[in-house]
């Protein structure tokens, strides 16, 4: 069997994001970056997989500048058997990213498409849904246990109500949620060995399809600044300014 | 059963410009040399911070055509100013009456993070590994004592050192040199001067802690190239330090304030101290308006020459600020660090090709235009220790009029812990309350910084004796770590001594200047700490 994870490079969750004076978008020079942090579940749980024997090869892959290159190495370090490069220097949106990821799918032939339920820097959640209708394949959202089958993968998944255990046939696409494992750390020797594993680059644009972006971002804007709050002598008060300042009673 | 072991010709501790410069020139004097170097931050120029002014000396020693290879060194100074503040006053110096280390017009103001990010990279060229996230946390010894390598930190542990599910046994690391560049204070090379007596017959070393913030201002307030620096208020005339302002690219202020952390009263607080700063008439207008875009501190060093330990010892080095290379009256310390890098990389391969004792680093770092500048320099901070007013007329003689060449050496006469006087004998300071707009509590200061660490894993801020904060401390000095420490990692809470570690942004300043030497630092997991942008 085998899995293709898609990891995507982002900022890191811990750098505090820059907006641009000119809305046009956010600060990225010189900020620390990482993999989206829910496609680290996703790898772990495809490295998880292999180290179980059900799996015989994972393809970590990868869509974005010479840079995202790092991203794929990360996975190699953990465990990734192979690496695809897919160059692009402009934003993609899911839509384009799953159409990527499908002509990948039909050159690779994995039994599964494992990646993030959604990326933290623009937070569409769609990838992995665009990409499952587009393969015609059954998917799995929201991941929170995996456990493959022979012919078919049984998901426990978080939804409002609780958890939800499904069972879909394979091939399948899996988007994986925060709770699904805790992501290993690469060792020294492991990052050496991942800078030997193949690495395979293909240009976006050589794979002939259309990724004009349908969505025009007009404006970037910080969200407005909380205002200091007051404190209150009792609930007299309190009900008073509910009521008369704020009025919401 | 024995850890895992990689072996390697050279093995560097420390990403910063020092080791990245010991890794280039190594690379250059022989490419079959292995050469690896380990950094705890989560990449090269995560927990880096500094001014900057950047003298070009040693890096035109390392890579002559930077200029052609878009180094990150763009903003030529242009004009100097040095201000002494009063309450509400301010008193222009006239340059031409400052020393000449106090002159910058060759100089660059750069963000040394965006330096040694771009030094990894040339780094990287020349066939260096590089491995950020991996700190050093154990010296290893050979039989027969002499320094085998470096084991990095286990990685994956609980609260109470339990392994969890993600546990990874740190390794080892193997080389015939190791070279210990971690910066001031550097966990390893304070055991390794502590160990093989490398500062016996030297004064104690002397720190400062550096608070910096980056503003971006409206194009009216920014001067491309304006470097300034102030001494005076708010500080008074027994405590060492003053501020820089240098106006960078991009409308950006790199805004910093130094204070000697060899200060006395309990109560002083450098972030307050910092942030009232921005309140003087001749300063606010400088930022008024403004927004804050970065903030970061770490501890530097002051003591010259008369504390520089003996940088070499049976399979090691140390080099830069580990060891203490910084110029204080020149406020620089990266080309110095570069330059003992340089040194340290040509005794190496003497040492590992023609079997050269590794002394021959100390001797030729003697001989160098760095310790040279170090020797003409090693009077002014411990002149200081007589006041403001003296100190300024005694660098005046000596760094004017004599150029460094009085024929004696003052001396350090106490390590920074020991400075502090009892609280009942100070006077309270009643800081003003932050305004949110130019001025800052340290929870929204923090924040900027980008600081974590992995919530489950061992604190590592160690306490010698848990209970001696409150039981002592608190009781003769009320605490200062409360104060002293820049991001607030310290609390006294009803009696109780709480450490927020997941804080701490590695400046080490506890670790200097607690009064007991309590606390010792140790490496957290890695990549923990802060994720410095352009600092």
């Amino acid at each position: 069997m085998k899995i293709l994870v898609a990891v995507k490079r982002v900022i890191d969750y811990n750098v505090q994001i820059r907006v641009k004076e000119d809305g046009s978008g956010v600060h990225t020079d010189n900020v620390k970056m990482s993999t989206n942090p829910p496609d680290d579940n996703a790898v772990e749980e495809s490295v998880k997989l292999k180290e179980s024997g059900k799996v015989k090869e994972v393809v970590a892959i990868s869509i974005g500048e010479d840079k995202a290159q790092e991203t794929i190495r990360k996975a190699l370090a953990v465990g990734a058997d192979k690496g695809i490069h897919v160059k692009a220097d402009n934003y993609i949106e899911p839509l384009g990213i799953a159409k990527i990821l499908k002509k990948i799918v039909e050159k690779e032939k994995p039994d599964m498409v494992f990646l993030g339920k959604q990326a933290i820097d623009d937070d569409c959640n769609q990838t992995g849904q665009m990409l499952a209708a587009m393969l015609n394949w059954p998917q799995a959202t929201f991941t929170s246990k995996v456990n493959l089958k022979e012919k078919s993968v049984e998901i426990v998944r978080e939804i409002d109500e609780g958890l939800e255990t499904i069972e879909v046939n394979l091939p399948a696409v899996v988007s994986c949620d925060l709770r699904l494992n805790e992501p290993r750390f690469a060792s020294l020797p492991n990052i050496m060995k991942a800078k030997k594993k193949p690495m395979e680059q293909i240009n976006a644009k050589d794979l002939g399809v259309d990724l004009t972006n349908r969505i025009q971002q007009i404006k970037v804007e910080e969200p407005p600044k909380r205002k200091a709050g007051i404190k209150v002598a009792n609930v007299a008060e309190l009900v008073s300014k509910l009521k008369n300042e704020a009025k919401v009673l | 059963m024995a850890r895992e072991a990689m072996e390697y010709d050279v093995v560097i501790v420390g990403a910063g410009p020092a080791g990245l410069t010991t890794a280039i020139k190594l690379k250059q004097l022989d490419p079959n040399l292995s050469v690896c170097i380990l950094e705890k931050g989560s990449e090269v120029g995560a927990h880096i911070l500094s001014g900057n002014v950047f003298e070009t000396k040693a890096l035109d020693e390392l890579i002559p055509n930077w200029k052609n290879e878009n180094a990150p060194i763009k903003t030529k100074v242009s004009k100097e100013k040095f201000l002494f503040l009063g309450k509400k006053s301010s008193l222009s110096w006239p340059t031409w009456l400052l020393p000449a280390v106090q002159k910058n017009h060759k100089n660059y103001i750069i963000s040394l993070a965006n330096l040694c990010r771009w030094l990894a990279e040339q780094a990287e060229k020349l066939g260096v590994e590089i491995f950020p996230g991996f700190p050093a946390s154990e010296v290893l010894y050979n039989d027969d004592g002499s320094v085998k390598g470096v084991a990095t930190l286990d990685m994956g542990l609980d609260k109470e050192g339990n392994k969890k599910d993600t546990y990874q046994e740190g390794m080892e690391l193997h080389a015939k040199v190791t070279v210990f560049s971690e910066g001031c204070r550097g966990h390893l090379g304070k055991q390794l001067i502590k160990k093989f007596s490398l500062d016996e017959g030297k004064n104690p070393q002397q720190y400062g802690i550096g608070l910096k913030e980056i503003w971006e201002v409206s194009e009216q307030q920014h001067q491309e190239g304006l470097v300034m620096h102030t001494a005076g208020w708010p500080l008074d005339s027994k405590t060492y330090g003053g501020s820089f302002i240098y106006h960078a690219e991009n409308r950006q202020i790199y805004l910093g304030y130094v204070i000697g952390l060899d200060y006395q009263n309990p109560y002083l607080s450098p972030f307050d101290e910092f942030q009232r700063f921005k309140t003087h008439p001749a300063i606010r207008k400088m930022f008024e308006g403004g927004k804050r875009i970065s903030f970061g501190a770490r501890a530097l060093i002051e003591g010259g020459i008369q504390s520089l330990p003996k940088m070499y010892m049976p399979g090691a080095l140390l080099i830069g600020c580990d060891a203490g290379t910084l110029n204080m009256p020149k406020i620089k310390g990266s080309h110095t660090a570069m330059k003992s890098g340089l040194i340290a990389a040509e005794a190496i391969v003497e040492n590992i090709k023609n079997k050269a004792d590794l002394s021959i680093y100390e001797k030729k770092f003697k001989n160098s235009w760095a310790y040279k500048e170090l020797h003409a320099a090693r009077n002014v901070k411990p002149s200081f220790s007589w006041g403001l007013i003296l100190g300024i007329i005694f660098t005046g003689i000596d760094q004017i009029l004599f150029r460094g060449k009085l024929p004696f050496t003052l001396k350090h006469k106490h390590a920074d812990h020991e400075a502090l006087k009892p609280a009942k004998e100070m006077p309270k300071i009643e800081y003003p309350k932050p305004d949110g707009k130019l001025t800052f509590d340290k929870t929204s200061s923090v924040y900027l910084t980008g600081t974590n660490h992995t919530e489950n894993q061992p604190v590592h801020l160690k306490l010698k004796d848990p209970e001696l904060p409150i039981k002592y401390t608190l009781q003769k000095y009320d605490e200062p770590a409360q104060r002293y420490c820049p991001v607030g990692v310290y609390e006294v809470q009803k009696e109780k001594f709480v450490i927020n570690s997941q804080n701490c942004i590695h400046c080490k300043t506890c670790d200097i200047k607690e009064p007991s030497q309590n606390i010792t630092w140790v490496c957290p997991e890695g990549g923990g700490g802060p994720k410095y942008g352009n600092m």
